[in-house]
C-alpha cells in the first residue's frame, strides 16, 4: 500500500513526443512505471520508445484504448490548462502536472472546474510523485529513495530531493513522496495528502517540507493538532529570506500578515511537530 | 509586475472606470502645462512603485500651475523608501465626500478571486484591516462564473454604499473585474475609490499587479514594466530566466530550484553567513544560463565567495559543469568557490570541474560551512 500511485497505475503521458516528456517517458518506464502510452495532437498512430508506446491524438481516444487511470502533464505552459481540462473530460481520475509557469487565473478556473468533477490534481509545477519500488510518476530521480514507511509531502521540488537522499543515506526508506507543487493556486495540498497519510496503513511516520508564502503550512498544523495520529517532522524553506515583494494592500489584508517562516514554525511545533534547522537534520527527527 | 498608478488608471479608464482628467509629466515645466490645461487646481503624484507615497511626502495638492510647477520640482527630485521619482501624474484636484476601498485579488487560499471592499478607505486601509476587521468586507468570486451584477450589488450593500450610487458603483465593479480577468491581474486595486461633492464615484488612485507567467499572451503591458527601478542585476538576470534577488552578504549562490535556493540561503545563515543573493537557475538549466548567474553574482564586489549547490534532477550536472567551465574561464572569478554536486550525471560533473581548484562539498551542510570559512578567510 502507499497513496495515489502504486504498481495498479495506468499512466498515460501528455505531451509524450516533446523533448522532456519523451525523456522522461524513458526514465518512469525505466523505473518500471506502468505507463500504457502517450498523446500528442497530431501525432495519433505514431509509436515512441521504440515501438513500445502508442501515441493517441487525444485523452480520451488513450483512455479507451488504454484503460489509463492517471496521466502525466510535460506540455509548455501556454497549453496546460488545456491538457487539465481535457484529462478531466476524458474521466482520468489522477492528473499529475508537472508544467512550471502557468498563469494563476488559469489554475483558478481549472481548479474550479476539476472540483466539479471530482477529480484528483497534483501539481502544477511540481516535481510529481514516487512510490518507491512501484511507481515513479514524475521527474523525482527514482535512484535517491528506497522503499519505507515514512510519508514526504512537499511543496518544492529539488529540496524534496535533499531530503529523499538524506532519508536513503539514514536507510530510512519512503511509502510515497508527494510534490504538490510550489505555486499559489495548485490542485492538492498539503491537508488533502496528510489526510491520505493518516490512512494509508503502509505509512507510519510523516515527513512535510514547506515554505514561506500562503497559510496551507498553518492549516495544516491545525490538522495534525486535532486529527492525526502519526508522528509529523518538518522543515520550512525561507527562515532567512527578506520579507516579499509585497502585494499592495491587498496582499497584506488577505493573508493577514502571515506566511512568514517564523509563523509556520510556531504553528507546527504547537501541533507537536519537529521542525528541523535544515533539510539534512529532518530525517533524524523521526528516529 | 508592478504597474505605475498613472498606467493602472489608464487601463481602468479604458473599461469604463470614471478616473480624474491628467496626466503625467517627466518635467517640472511639462507638469505646469498639464496644470494649466486642467484648470490650475491639481494634485501632483509621485509615480514610483511602492506604497505610502502619500506618508512620505510625494503627493501634493497645489492651488494653481506655477505652484504645480513648484511642487513638481520638489517632487521630481526626491528618493521615496529608495527610489528616485522620475515621473509625476498631474491630476485635476477632487472634492472629496468619502473614500471607498476596492479591490479585486487572489485569494490562494480559496483559490478564487477576491472582492475586497471597505467604507473605510484611503491611506490608513492596513491600520482598518488590522485594527477593524469587521470593516473589511471579502467576496469570493467563482472565476467560471465571473462578476456579476448582483455580487455588485450584494458588495455595495454591505459597505452602506447609499441606494443612489449602486448603479455606477455595479459599473465600476464589472468593470475592474474584467480589468483583473483580461490583464492576468494579480491585484487590480482602487484606493480611495471617492464619492466626490458633486455625488460621482471616481478612481482617485489605481494599483496593479499582473502575473509574470501569463505575460506571454500580454505583450502590450509587458512593454509597460518599468525597468528603471529594479536592480541592473535583476533586470539582466531576467533576460536568461533566472529568478535573482540582491541581498546584502558576501555569499554568493546559485542554486537549482527556488525552495532549494531558500533552503541554501537558510543554511548558511545557520551557520554563522550571510548570502549575498537568491538565485534559482530553475531546472534543466543550461551551460549559457549558469554562465550568466555566474557573471551576474560576481558584478557584486562584496561577493566573497560562491556556493554552487546542484541537486539534478531535470538539471544535469554536468551540464551545469560545462557552464561554470566556461563562466571561469571568461569572468576569471578571484573569491573561492565551494560546489556541491548531487543527482543526475554528477560523477560526470565533478569530473569535469575535478582541475577547477574548487573546494567540493558532500551534503548541504558542509557545503554550507565551507563557503562560510571560505568567505572569511577571503576577508
Amino acid at each position: 500500500m502507499s497513496i495515489l500511485v502504486d504498481k495498479n497505475t495506468r499512466l498515460i503521458v501528455q505531451g509524450i513526443t516533446g523533448n522532456e516528456g519523451l525523456f522522461h517517458t524513458t526514465q518512469m518506464v525505466a523505473y518500471g512505471t506502468h505507463v500504457v502510452g502517450g498523446v500528442t495532437p497530431g501525432k495519433g498512430g505514431e509509436w515512441v520508445l521504440e515501438g513500445k508506446l502508442p501515441v493517441f491524438d487525444s485523452v480520451k481516444m488513450a483512455r479507451d484504448a488504454t484503460d489509463a487511470n492517471a496521466t502525466i502533464i510535460f506540455v509548455p505552459a501556454r497549453f496546460a490548462p488545456d491538457a487539465m481540462y481535457e484529462a478531466a473530460d476524458a474521466g482520468i481520475p489522477l492528473i499529475i502536472c508537472i508544467t512550471e509557469g502557468v498563469p494563476v487565473q488559469d489554475m483558478m478556473r481549472v481548479r474550479s472546474y476539476l472540483d466539479q468533477k471530482k477529480v484528483r490534481l497534483i501539481g502544477p509545477n511540481c516535481p510529481g510523485l514516487l512510490t518507491p519500488g512501484e511507481a515513479k510518476v514524475g521527474i523525482i530521480p527514482g535512484d535517491i529513495a528506497i522503499p519505507g514507511n515514512v510519508g514526504v509531502v512537499s511543496r518544492s521540488g529539488t529540496l524534496t530531493y535533499e531530503v529523499l537522499y538524506a532519508m536513503k543515506n539514514l536507510n530510512m526508506g519512503a511509502s510515497t513522496c508527494v510534490g504538490i507543487g510550489g505555486d499559489p493556486v495548485n490542485g492538492t495540498n498539503f491537508l488533502d495528502v496528510l489526510e491520505m497519510f493518516e490512512h494509508d496503513p503502509k505509512t507510519e511516520k510523516v515527513i512535510m517540507i514547506g515554505e514561506i508564502g500562503g497559510n496551507e503550512e498553518e492549516k495544516a498544523a491545525d490538522y495534525i493538532a486535532s486529527k492525526m495520529t502519526k508522528p509529523v517532522a518538518s522543515f520550512i524553506a525561507g527562515q532567512t529570506a527578506p520579507a516579499g515583494k509585497r502585494m499592495g494592500h491587498a496582499g497584506a489584508i488577505i493573508e493577514g500578515g502571515a506566511g512568514t517562516a517564523a509563523d509556520k514554525v510556531k504553528a507546527l511545533e504547537a501541533a507537536g511537530v519537529k521542525v528541523a534547522r535544515h533539510p539534512e537534520e529532518i530525517p533524524t527527527l523521526l528516529m | 509586475m508592478k504597474l505605475h498608478e498613472y498606467q493602472s488608471k489608464t487601463i481602468f479608464s479604458k473599461y469604463g472606470i470614471p478616473i480624474p482628467k491628467g496626466r503625467v509629466a517627466a518635467t517640472a515645466q511639462e507638469a505646469k502645462q498639464i496644470a494649466e490645461e486642467l484648470g490650475g487646481r491639481v494634485v501632483i503624484k509621485s509615480q514610483v512603485l511602492v506604497g505610502g507615497r502619500g506618508k512620505a511626502g510625494g503627493v501634493k495638492l497645489a492651488k494653481d500651475s506655477a505652484e504645480a510647477e513648484q511642487l513638481a520640482t520638489q517632487i521630481l527630485g526626491m528618493d521615496i523608501k529608495g527610489l528616485p521619482v522620475r515621473k509625476v501624474l498631474v491630476d485635476e484636484a477632487s472634492a472629496i465626500d468619502q473614500e471607498i476601498y476596492f479591490a479585486i485579488t487572489d485569494d490562494r487560499s480559496a483559490k478564487k478571486p477576491v472582492i475586497i471592499a471597505s467604507a473605510a478607505g484611503g491611506v490608513d486601509i492596513e491600520e482598518v484591516a488590522a485594527k477593524t476587521p469587521e470593516k473589511i468586507i471579502k467576496v469570493n468570486i467563482d472565476p467560471l462564473l465571473g462578476m456579476r451584477e448582483y455580487i455588485a450589488r450584494d458588495v455595495a450593500a454591505a459597505i452602506d454604499l447609499p441606494r443612489e450610487y449602486w448603479r455606477d458603483f455595479t459599473k465600476i465593479a464589472m468593470g475592474l473585474y474584467e480589468v483583473y480577468k483580461n490583464t492576468d491581474a494579480s491585484l487590480a486595486e482602487i484606493n480611495p475609490l471617492v464619492i466626490t461633492k458633486d455625488k460621482k464615484l471616481v478612481a482617485l488612485d489605481g494599483k496593479m499587479m499582473i502575473d509574470d507567467n501569463a505575460l506571454f499572451r500580454h505583450p502590450d503591458l509587458a512593454e509597460m514594466r518599468d525597468t528603471d527601478e529594479d536592480a541592473p542585476s535583476e533586470v539582466e538576470a531576467r533576460k536568461y530566466g533566472l529568478s535573482f534577488i540582491k541581498l546584502d552578504g558576501n555569499i554568493g549562490c546559485m542554486v537549482n530550484g527556488a525552495g532549494l535556493a531558500m533552503t541554501s540561503m537558510d543554511v548558511i545563515k545557520l551557520f554563522g553567513g550571510e548570502p549575498a543573493n537568491f538565485l534559482d537557475v530553475g531546472g534543466g538549466a543550461s551551460s549559457e544560463k549558469v554562465a550568466a548567474a555566474m557573471r551576474i553574482i560576481l558584478t557584486d564586489p562584496s561577493v566573497e565567495a560562491i556556493l554552487f549547490n546542484i541537486f539534478g534532477g531535470i538539471t544535469r550536472c554536468d551540464e551545469v559543469a560545462r557552464g561554470i567551465l566556461v563562466a571561469m574561464d571568461e569572468v576569471k572569478p578571484k573569491v573561492p568557490m565551494v560546489v556541491r554536486l548531487v543527482g543526475t550525471n554528477a560523477e560526470e560533473g565533478r569530473r569535469l570541474l575535478e582541475n577547477a581548484n574548487m573546494i567540493t562539498a558532500e551534503t548541504l551542510a558542509d557545503a554550507a560551512k565551507k563557503s562560510v570559512e571560505a568567505a572569511k578567510k577571503g576577508k
